[in-house]
Formats: structure tokens, sequence, C-alpha cells
């Protein structure tokens, strides 16, 4: 059963990037760049959810934001590396390293205290980088414009082109992602989530399952970081702040563990919202976000994603 | 150098009574309702605005300048009785018992919401209220000198403290609450109304943000922000002490204090992040806490 559904998962994806390439096109230039800055966010939260799917939710994924951001940005002003998607991909990867060695500090805390410490991790490096004059301080820099390939492209097609990026990109890490989370680590990440004890009386390791699953999503935050920092041409401490990583949160919980493509959806009511709130009602964008955001919690407490596995469940069988 | 060690002390003595008080109320809400209440900062920044808003009203009645300490508390009394049913009766009650990280997050709406509350009743200007600072002069150890203002401070700290923990322990009522900590549902089942219960929890978490920003108010210029730092402050005080502790939060408040104040003669680079350091470092040292007992696993 398996065999059919993956290569139809993988045509579906493409299929669906394709046309989010060619609807680029016609939208305006404002729309490509929120759809861009919101696959940017939605990277972070499909960090979450996966965190999310082993029941551990980060309240300081601003840590992996600002790495990923300061990494790229670094690469391209300290040594001269313009290519986008070679930076997305070293921020990954590098930040996905970082990830990987504070995750066996963090995975021995669970619930609120998980939350709680990487809130502190992220909070500890905001301090730090306002206080490093080197680069920015608290004003950030500024990044050089990027290329692809070794060519520049021209002001009004480099949203563009960077949109398109993101979306090849993005789209393959979901395929992975999807392929991952339906592997055996990625299912006992759920047993986890249902019971710890358990598990680990079955024989696995809720320890490891927690380490894995924070190094992907460092990694994922990274390239969001990266991808942001890339999109707005600009760098700062604000992106390790808590009230960032509350936005990473809030995408997640919106989305809900289940589905991929929900966690992007989500990211882009949350960019829509801002941009809309932020351009019509300057002085109350935030009042607006933060009713945006209880309302959503009260009604759809489980996410957009379990509108979308009821939608397919009903789909399978009626067939 | 002995001048130098008394005006640490001081000023983090001073500096950690102001958020002892934050801190209490955050984690006396925490300690009863379970929630950590990120929208505590912004209860604490309407107590300030509402005092800058009181004091002048109260000095342009020509009352007597020693009673504008009532005006204080009334303000601040004022703010957690509109606030208290707007949050715990209308939006917490309906997120008891779900994840904690989901009422973090309903919290922290609240907070963006209160956020721009704040810039539209009081607008994006800056409001001083200086006047009750004066009121009880200076004094002088050597050749310091303090506000006594600021050193009166302390004492409303220790007072709050005591108080919390005398009706806790001392009082029915107090002993009550202590039993819906422990259990809320055999509480329950013994008559106690827990709502009841959380919502007075509630209102006396509220009304100690609200005292802090009170009193703080005279302190300081009272302009958009001054909720930020406080929400993360008071979490690395009640995250030192381990969340529900009374004598966590004053442990947690002097280590903050303390660390702070030295910082800020000593090493001023280190100023904006010694506090998260000290709460990474007691996390990651002894997780949940100075004060927390152990807790049985449940299978």
């Amino acid at each position: 059963m398996s065999e059919k559904l993956y290569n139809n998962l993988l045509f579906q994806s493409i299929f669906l990037m394709s046309f989010l390439i060619l609807v680029g096109l016609l939208i305006p230039n404002w729309l490509v760049f929120v759809i861009t800055k919101a696959i940017a966010y939605g990277l972070v939260g499909l960090g979450i959810i996966t965190l999310m799917r082993g029941g551990l939710v980060s309240f300081g994924q601003g840590f992996v934001f600002g790495i990923g951001g300061y990494t790229a940005g670094l690469l391209g002003t300290q040594a001269g590396l313009t290519d986008a998607m070679l930076l997305l991909f070293i921020s990954f990867l590098f930040t996905g390293l970082v990830g990987l060695i504070i995750a066996p500090l963090l995975a021995r805390y669970r619930d609120i205290f998980f939350a709680m410490l990487s809130l502190a991790f992220s909070m500890v490096l905001y301090g730090i980088l306002i206080k490093i004059d080197a680069i920015g301080g608290s004003d950030g820099f500024v990044l050089p414009e990027s290329t692809y390939f070794g060519i520049k492209p021209s002001s009004e097609y480099a949203d563009y082109v960077l949109y398109v990026v993101a979306i090849i990109m993005t789209g393959f890490i979901s395929i992975l992602l999807r392929y991952y989370y339906d592997s055996t680590p990625g299912l006992i990440a759920l047993a986890v989530r249902e019971n710890e004890l358990r598990v680990e009386y079955l024989g696995s390791s809720a320890f490891n399952v927690a380490v894995l699953n924070f190094t992907i999503a460092a990694g994922l935050g990274g390239m969001g970081g990266a991808l942001n920092g890339i999109a707005l041409g600009h760098i700062d401490p604000e992106f390790t702040y808590w009230t960032t990583s509350g936005e990473f949160v809030f995408i997640s919980i919106l989305a809900g563990y289940l589905s991929v493509p929900a966690v992007f959806l989500a990211a882009l009511l949350l960019e829509l919202v801002r941009s809309f709130s932020g351009r019509y009602f300057p002085d109350t964008w935030q009042l607006i976000l933060g009713l945006f955001l209880i309302l959503s919690i009260i009604f759809i407490p489980s996410g957009i994603g379990s509108f979308f596995k009821q939608f397919f469940d009903r789909l399978k069988k009626s067939k | 150098m002995v001048d130098e060690i008394l005006t640490i002390v001081l000023d983090g003595a001073i500096y950690a009574s102001w958020l002892f008080i934050v801190a209490l109320g955050l984690t006396f809400v925490f300690g009863v309702l379970k929630i950590l209440n990120i929208a505590h900062g912004g209860i604490y920044a309407l107590g300030a605005y509402s005092t800058a808003t009181l004091v002048p009203i109260f000095y342009s009645l020509g009352m007597p300048e020693q009673l504008v300490i009532l005006a204080m508390l009334v303000s601040a009394l004022a703010v957690a009785i509109v606030i208290t049913p707007i949050m715990e009766r209308g939006i917490l009650r309906r997120f008891y018992g779900q994840d904690e990280v989901l009422i973090v997050l309903v919290t922290y709406a609240i907070y963006l919401v209160l956020e721009d509350v704040q810039k539209l009743i009081w607008g994006m200007n800056s409001l001083y209220v200086s006047e009750p600072r004066e009121l009880l002069g200076a004094l002088e150890f050597g050749s310091l000198y303090y506000v006594g203002y600021d050193l009166a401070l302390i004492g409303l700290a220790i007072f709050c403290g005591l108080f919390l923990w005398f009706v806790l322990n001392k009082t029915q009522s107090g002993k009550i609450v202590l039993a819906v900590i422990h259990n809320p549902e055999i509480s329950g089942c013994m008559g106690v109304n827990i709502n009841k219960v959380y919502l007075a929890a509630f209102f006396i978490g509220a009304f100690l943000a609200a005292l802090a920003g009170s009193f703080t108010a005279p302190l300081i210029s009272v302009q958009v922000g001054i909720s930020v730092a406080v929400v993360i402050e008071s979490f690395a005080v009640v995250i030192i002490g381990g969340l529900g502790s009374i004598p966590g939060a004053v442990i947690g408040a002097l280590i903050i204090g303390m660390a702070r104040a030295a910082c800020v003669h000593k090493l001023p680079e280190a100023e904006i992040f010694i506090m998260y350091f000290c709460m990474a470092g007691m996390l990651i040292f002894k997780p949940k806490g100075l004060f927390q007992g152990a807790q049985a696993r449940k299978i």
C-alpha cells in the first residue's frame, strides 16, 4: 500500500510546487514577498511540529532562527558567499549541528520546563547579540544581494527567484519529513507523546527521539532564519527575541501536528493577518493578532491539520 | 571598597524587591491555576499607567500629600478588579486542564492585546509621576545617598511576601487554597468551590502585578514597552526558585537582583543577559528550581 501512496505523494507535491511557481508569476510582488516570509516562518513551525509529535513544544525557536539568519548573514558579509541556495543549505546544516550539540541537554526535560529552557537559550543568545557591536549590535546588519548559480537577478525579479528557490527547497524538505514522520522512529515519537514510560518499557529510547527531533527542528529553524534574512535583506537580534518565538509556537498550534502543508497555510495566515493589520491598523496590529490567536485557539483547538485529515479520510472512504 | 559593596547590596535589594512583588503574583497564579501567565507583564504595565493617571488627578483634588500611597493602592486595585473577570472568567477558564504550553500561548495572545490596549488608552507619549518618590526624603549611608521611597520598596516586598505566606498557612481560607493546589479534584469533592478559589487566586496575582507596576511608576517614565522586559525577568525569578514556590521567589529575586546590581557596577556589558544566564544555568543543574519537591511519574 505504501509504495503507491508515496508515489502519489511525490506526484502531488511536485504538482503543487509547479502550481505555486506559476501562480507566483501572476500575483503582485508584495504577495510573493509575503509568501516567501510565510515559508520561512513555516519552516520553523515545521520544526516545532516535529517536536510536538514527540510531545515537546519549544518556546525558544528564535534561538535557531537567529543562528540560521546570522550564519547566512555573516557568510554573506564576511566570506562574500552570496549564493542563496548555498546559504540556505549551509545554515540548515550548521544550525542542525548546533541543535545536535545542545539537544542532549534539552532532551532531559518535558512540558513547561523544556519550553522554558529553550526560551532561556534564545534569550541568552539575544543578550549576547545585542552586545556585539562588530555585527551591528541591536541594529543588526544588511545582507549583500543574493545570487543564484553566480547570476544576480535584476531587482524586479529578485523576490520571485527567491520565492521559486524557497518553494523548491521547502517542497523537497516537506516530502522528506513526511517520509520521516511515517518511518519507525517518526512513529515512535507519536508513541512517546502518548506515553513515554511505556515506550521505554518496550525498549525504545524517548531521549533519543527527543534528540533526533530537536536536531531536525534546529536545522529547519536555521534554514527558516536564513530564508527570512535573505528575503528581508537585513538581520537583527529581534530574530531571537521571545516574541518571535511566540509566533512560531502559534503557527504550529494553529496548524496542529497532523499535516505538513497545514503548517505553511498557518504561517501564511499569520503573515497575511500581520501585513493587513499592519497596513490598515498600524497602531493596533498586535491587538488584532492577539484576538486572532485567541479565537483560533478557541475554535480550532486541534489545528487546521485536523480539517485536512478529516477531509482526506473522507475522500479515502468514498473511494 | 566597602562603599562599592554596600552600593551593590542596596541596589540589588531594591531591584530584587521590585522583581519579587511581580514574581510573587506570577508564581502564586502558577501554583494555584497551573498557568504560566505571560500577560502578567501586561497587567504590571496597566498598573503603572493607571497610577500615572490617577496620581495627578489625586493631586489636583488638593488631597494631603501623604495619602498619595492610597491613590496608588486604589489604582492597582482598580486594574485587578477590571482585568480579573475578563481574563480569568472570560478567556482562561475555557482552557483549564489543557496542555500547559497551549495556555502559555493563550496568555501570550492576551499579552499582545494588552500591549495595544495601553496604546489605545494612553497613547504613545511617556507619562511621569515622580512626586511620590520625594515623599520620604533621602537617607544617608556613609557617603551614599538613597531615596527613602526606593528603600521603602524593600519593606513593601517583605510585607507582601509575609502577608501572602501568613494567609496561606495560618488562615482557613489559605489552607483551602493549599488544598486546591495539592489536588483540585479531591478538594472539589470535599465541597470546595474551586472556581471561586481560582478566581480569588488570579485576582491576588493580578493585584500584585498591578501593585508592582503602580509603585514602580514614580521611578521610571511610563511608556509603551515597559512590560516586555518584566515578563522574562519575572519568568527567570520563578524558574530559579521553582514554579509555584514563595520562598523560591524570594531566593530567585535576590539572586537575579544581586547578580544584576553586581553587573551594573562591575561588568556593564553583561547586564542584559546575566539573568537569562542564571535562568539557563539553574534549569540545567536543577531543572525544577530550588524549591520544587520530587514528583511521582504517572504511568
